[in-house]
């Protein structure tokens, strides 16, 4: 035919493929920026016709209501950004805790699952059968009502050795108070720091070059805890005096208190999250092919040795993407705080939207601040990944 | 695995940057948008009014019922019971508002909201009118975007505490924890007095009153806060009544009413005269049993607030018989109080400052000219 030469040319764009894919997303982009748009529009014009406007500004106003636990200097007569930061300190407070807690729980279960001891697996199966099947918020509310607020009232508080007072105000522990040697011994505890990180450090270089390095997890809390005594014996008098916890009056007095409602959330969200972080080591570990165990055996490497050498850093590139998203959940729920009223970030910001009626902001705020909790911990998590991940040769 | 962050980072930017602008304009007025702000901001202010007046009473009369925010939790003032029956004065508020406006008490739906989320729902037009013993104040009554409409119950804030706890007053408490709900005056009035008798305290915060009240009964605290009233009502359905006492300190003023939207008058008012009507009908002696003989009494002012006489009923938008389906469906004031609160209660309380400015109270209604 006379069009043959024209095979090859470009076909007008509403027949390209190419144009047509381009089209479809900026239509689709279009679409979801006018929904977006209509719905800010949408509650602009709503908060205009009820006479407010939004804004953070508020924050700087007077909160007027009590916390019952902050680790800043709070008071009713500070601002909401302060209350706002107390629970949010609260929260990261919890969140630490209970990863480091959960962590350490829920890899001594992933082990115990994989135990050649009938009892040990069968326990920890059961458990995290029970664990992984309950809703959080009734295991919550089951720890606060059933077992915190269960314990004696104060003046009936149950005293254990080792001056450790319970009662259903909360659980005395005895407590350091910092004296006026303090300031100068917390120089000596950064100073161990700094060793115990160059000890790695250094120790890790060595490693790469010799092929042959002393174990840094040994050495290097060793010379921390050195230092730290050497610069406690050192100071003219101790930099900590002891307190201890007693009932006085209407509460216990002294010492370190962790209230039943820290003690129920923190219990709550370690032993819910350790179930699942047990079956996420128990699956690293499977994943680990038994060829790689049988060969370590066949040099004469001990179980354990096995473990830690073999088995662990191979399992570890399996196990941290979904233990990351474990972290995530944990301090994710921590937020069901207010079911048990401890004040953590999503508690105190809603106490604020009460008090002050800007529900838009502050429920923007908290989501915001949620966000960059998950994106920090990722971002983390994610390099961490990277450094662990087996490198194929 | 990072590099899929970077749309979420994005996100995130681009929603703080929209939330700055939407901060940010409205307080400097024309200051960087001169553009958007005079076109917009006038023709929003010659169109809200007129629009915003009367468009409560016509949606409710379309829709044909009333949606009333109520308590659930509060025995005699918002109460649901194992049938799913609500009852209590703020309830029958509602049920007063529902007569006037359809000459049936029934026409109404009772929508339990938290302290919490009481003034979004009636922001949002969730609810028409909030009936749940709230506390008239300053910024309720402005920036909350809400107007009270009258007080339909004086109250003050109370103390309960174990009676072999020995406690008498507020110094008694020093050093002891507090229940106490999230979200009220309750909780800043608190934060006050003790911080005015200088004694430490530590407060224990809940949601909602159930848990405030399980956590008091649990021994959480030494002392539960809230207004008398709630006090009265939560101790009758504590396991052991007799064992806890209302500590004899008022801790502030907590004038209690009904709240309507900003915007729309003709609400407002109707919602104002229904409360009045409650209240003169008792002073002028008329309930439920004897108003139909009332329509012929021969009081002037009777005769017109039952819409025998005048027009009334039509200044405020509704029929002339308006006040007559009140009283004879719900009753007066003194019917609603003492089928709630009465002495025939478990949640009795006395009437004090609740009787008619005749008997030495507070109830004094304008007249009905």
């Amino acid at each position: 035919m006379a069009n043959a030469p024209k095979a090859h040319a470009n076909p007008p764009f509403w027949r390209d493929e190419r144009a047509l894919r381009l089209l479809a997303q900026l239509a689709f982009g279009a679409a979801v920026l006018f929904f977006g748009y209509i719905l800010i529009q949408n509650m602009v014009n709503g908060l205009r016709q009820q006479g407010t406007t939004l804004g953070i500004g508020f924050l700087q106003n007077t909160a007027g209501f009590d916390l019952a636990e902050t680790l800043n200097d709070y008071t009713r007569s500070s601002a909401y950004i302060q209350a706002f930061l107390a629970g949010l300190y609260n929260t990261l407070l919890v969140s630490a805790v209970g990863i480091v807690l959960s962590t350490i729980l829920g890899i001594i279960l992933g082990v115990a699952r994989l135990s050649s001891n009938v009892l040990v697996r069968t326990l920890a199966t059961a458990y995290l059968e029970l664990m992984r099947n309950l809703s959080l918020l009734v295991f919550l509310i089951f720890w606060y009502l059933g077992v915190f607020l269960k314990l004696p009232l104060v003046r009936d508080a149950i005293n254990w050795p080792g001056n450790i007072i319970l009662s259903n105000r909360g659980i005395g522990i005895p407590w350091g108070i910092p004296t006026e040697t303090w300031p100068a011994f917390k120089l000596f505890l950064f100073g161990g720091l700094l060793l115990a990180l160059a000890i790695i450090v250094i120790f890790h270089f060595q490693g790469k070059r010799t092929g042959k390095a002393p174990l840094a997890i040994v050495w290097a809390p060793l010379a921390f805890i050195a230092v730290a005594v050497a610069g406690w014996f050192l100071q003219p008098a101790a930099p900590l005096s002891l307190d201890l916890p007693a009932v006085q009056g209407l509460n216990i007095r002294g010492g370190r208190i962790f209230t039943p409602e820290f003690m129920a959330l923190v219990s709550g969200l370690v032993l819910y999250t350790a179930a699942f972080i047990g079956e996420v080591v128990r699956a690293g570990i499977q994943a680990v092919s038994k060829g790689q165990v049988e060969a370590a055996r066949a040099i004469g490497l001990t179980s354990f040795q096995t473990l830690r050498l073999v088995v662990f850093p191979q399992a570890l590139q399996v196990i941290i993407p979904p233990l990351t998203s474990q972290y995530l959940n944990l301090t994710k729920n921590s937020s069901l705080a207010i079911a048990v009223g401890y004040p953590d970030l999503f508690y105190v910001s809603n106490t604020i939207l009460n008090q002050s009626g800007r529900a838009v902001e502050m429920i923007t705020l908290v989501m915001l601040t949620y966000l960059m909790f998950s994106l920090i911990t990722s971002i983390f998590m994610n390099w961490y990944n990277a450094r662990v991940r087996l490198v194929e040769r | 695995m990072t590099k899929k962050l970077y749309p979420i980072l994005g996100l995130l930017l681009a929603t703080a940057v929209l939330l700055a602008a939407c901060g940010g304009s409205p307080a400097p007025a024309t200051g960087d948008a001169p553009v958007e702000q005079p076109t917009a901001a006038p023709a929003e202010v010659i169109f809200t009014t007129p629009s915003g007046y009367g468009v409560t009473l016509e949606a409710v009369q379309s829709r044909g019922n009333l949606i009333c925010g109520v308590n659930s939790q509060v025995p005699g003032f918002g109460y649901v019971d194992a049938d799913g029956n609500f009852s209590g004065v703020d309830v029958d508020y509602c049920r007063a508002l529902a007569a006037a406006i359809f000459g049936d008490a029934d026409a109404v739906e009772f929508r339990p909201v938290t302290a919490a989320e009481r003034f979004t729902a009636l922001q949002s037009g969730e609810i028409d009118v909030l009936s749940r013993n709230t506390t008239w104040s300053t910024l309720r009554d402005t920036e909350l975007g809400g107007n009270f409409v009258h007080t339909t119950f004086y109250d003050g804030q109370g103390l309960m505490v174990r009676e072999d706890s020995g406690i008498t007053d507020i110094a008694g408490l020093d050093g002891g924890t507090i229940c106490v709900q999230t979200g009220t005056t309750t909780e800043l009035n608190l934060a006050d007095v003790f911080a005015a008798a200088g004694v430490s305290y530590t407060p224990a915060v809940f949601e909602d009153a159930d848990g405030t009240f399980a956590a008091y009964a649990e021994g959480r605290c030494d002392a539960v806060t809230t207004d008398k009233s709630g006090l009265v009502s939560r101790r009758t359905v504590l396991a052991d009544p007799e064992a806890h006492v209302i500590l004899d300190v008022t801790m502030s003023k907590e004038p209690l009413g009904p709240m309507v939207r900003h915007g729309d008058d003709q609400w407002f008012d109707i919602a104002q005269w229904t409360v009045f009507a409650l209240i003169s009908a008792e002073e002028f002696g008329v309930t439920s049993a004897n108003v139909d003989s009332m329509m012929t009494s021969s009081n002037p002012e009777v005769l017109r607030m039952l819409g025998a006489e005048g027009e009334l009923g039509a200044a405020l938008g509704l029929s002339a018989d308006w006040a007559y389906n009140i009283i004879s469906q719900v009753g007066n004031y003194e019917e609603v109080y003492n089928r709630s609160l009465g002495p025939d209660t478990p949640t009795y309380i006395p009437r004090g400052l609740n009787s008619l400015y005749t008997e030495g109270g507070l109830l004094y209604a304008p007249p009905f000219r």
